[in-house]
């Protein structure tokens, strides 16, 4: 049982998530609705999917009539970039059960990776509280989908720049990952990769493929000039 | 699209989308990792956040275009500037909202 302290911690840490969450998922309710998904079809895909890009990218697809092999296989390469969200999570959950893990790669997505991560890696929270955390993103990702089906017409898009949210998180939560000049250097090959990747190749690959290349490169110059001094 | 067709496409997506997210904590988790693949695996945070943010600042998404012009971008930097002086999440993401809804307000 988790105690009322670490689903406090977990809420807390979460909510930034969820205010991102609530504009996007009411604005795929909408668009579900749109295209003809029930709440209760749209509430299955929220809960067995739980991957807002692949989830519009399905809409798109059913409407244009693509094949459920494709539609698959589209949801596949979009969300192989949790591989490597995943693998850098397993450095703060040695020695979980194989039971917690099953339920908590459930919970991983781009936004509570990111806060996670440095959550679970500054000590400031334990890894229950980290479950509580993916576990109330999806709770409300969820409920806004849905949500969205039956009052989404009715929200002015756009208040309060609640669709900046999620990348106002995003921009702190790299802040905080820049504890060295190698941890800036990796940032700043990422970006200019990134730009580049998503210019030139269609698709989403760009985020794994610079992602890969900007953590190479920052590697062997770690390694070839000894940049590995830390400041917190 | 047949509701059990349906019922079958959401139930491969939560495959794929679930497999990437499993095996690579079950399988590294419970192990004793070489020394570059850890330092490896500690820039990926910085290098995929990065990658994550970066195109939406700086792109047009149909066509993808470079731009330098995007109300995105113009928040990034009072929220970037915020986040750099105050480590405040909580802070940098109101700062955010507000930066981008007053941006967009006086462009529009």
């Amino acid at each position: 049982m988790i105690s009322a302290e670490k689903l406090r911690k977990g809420i807390e840490k979460g909510w930034p998530i969820c205010l991102g969450y609530i504009p996007i998922g009411l604005s795929f309710g909408v668009l579900a609705q749109k295209g003809g998904l029930l709440p209760w079809q749209v509430a299955f895909m929220s809960i067995v999917v739980f991957a807002g890009g692949s989830q519009f990218i399905a809409l798109q697809m059913m409407a244009s009539g693509s094949s459920i092999p494709a539609v698959t296989a589209t949801a596949f390469m979009v969300n192989l970039r949790h591989l490597l969200m995943s693998s850098a999570l397993s450095l703060h959950l040695k020695g979980a059960s194989k039971n917690f893990l099953v339920f908590f790669s459930y919970g991983i997505t781009d936004e509570s990776f990111a806060v996670n991560m440095g959550a679970l890696g500054r000590g400031e929270i334990d890894r229950e509280s980290a479950l509580v955390l993916n576990q109330v993103a999806n709770f409300t990702w969820v409920a806004s989908t849905v949500a969205g089906v039956y009052i989404g017409e009715f929200i002015p898009s756009g208040a309060f720049g609640i669709d900046y949210a999620l990348t106002g998180m995003f921009i702190c939560l790299l802040v905080f990952q820049l504890r060295g000049i190698i941890f800036v250097i990796t940032a700043a090959i990422a970006a200019a990769c990134s730009v580049a990747a998503y210019l030139l190749i269609p698709g989403n690959t760009y985020v794994i493929l610079s992602a890969v290349t900007a953590a190479t490169a920052g590697l062997m110059l770690k390694r070839r000039f000894g940049w590995n001094r830390e400041k917190r | 699209m047949k509701s059990t067709d349906y019922i079958i496409m959401v139930l491969c997506m939560g495959g794929v989308t679930y497999i990437p997210r499993m095996l690579p904590l079950m399988i590294l988790s419970d192990r004793k990792l070489p020394d570059w693949f850890a330092e490896w695996l500690e820039l990926i945070p910085a290098a995929i956040l990065s990658a994550l943010i970066v195109p939406s600042l700086f792109t047009l998404s149909s066509p993808r275009v470079f731009d330098l012009s995007k109300p995105e971008l113009f928040a990034a930097i009072p929220t970037l500037l915020f986040a750099l002086r105050t480590r405040s999440l909580a802070g940098t993401v109101i700062v955010g909202m507000f930066s981008y809804w007053g941006i967009t307000a006086i462009i529009r």
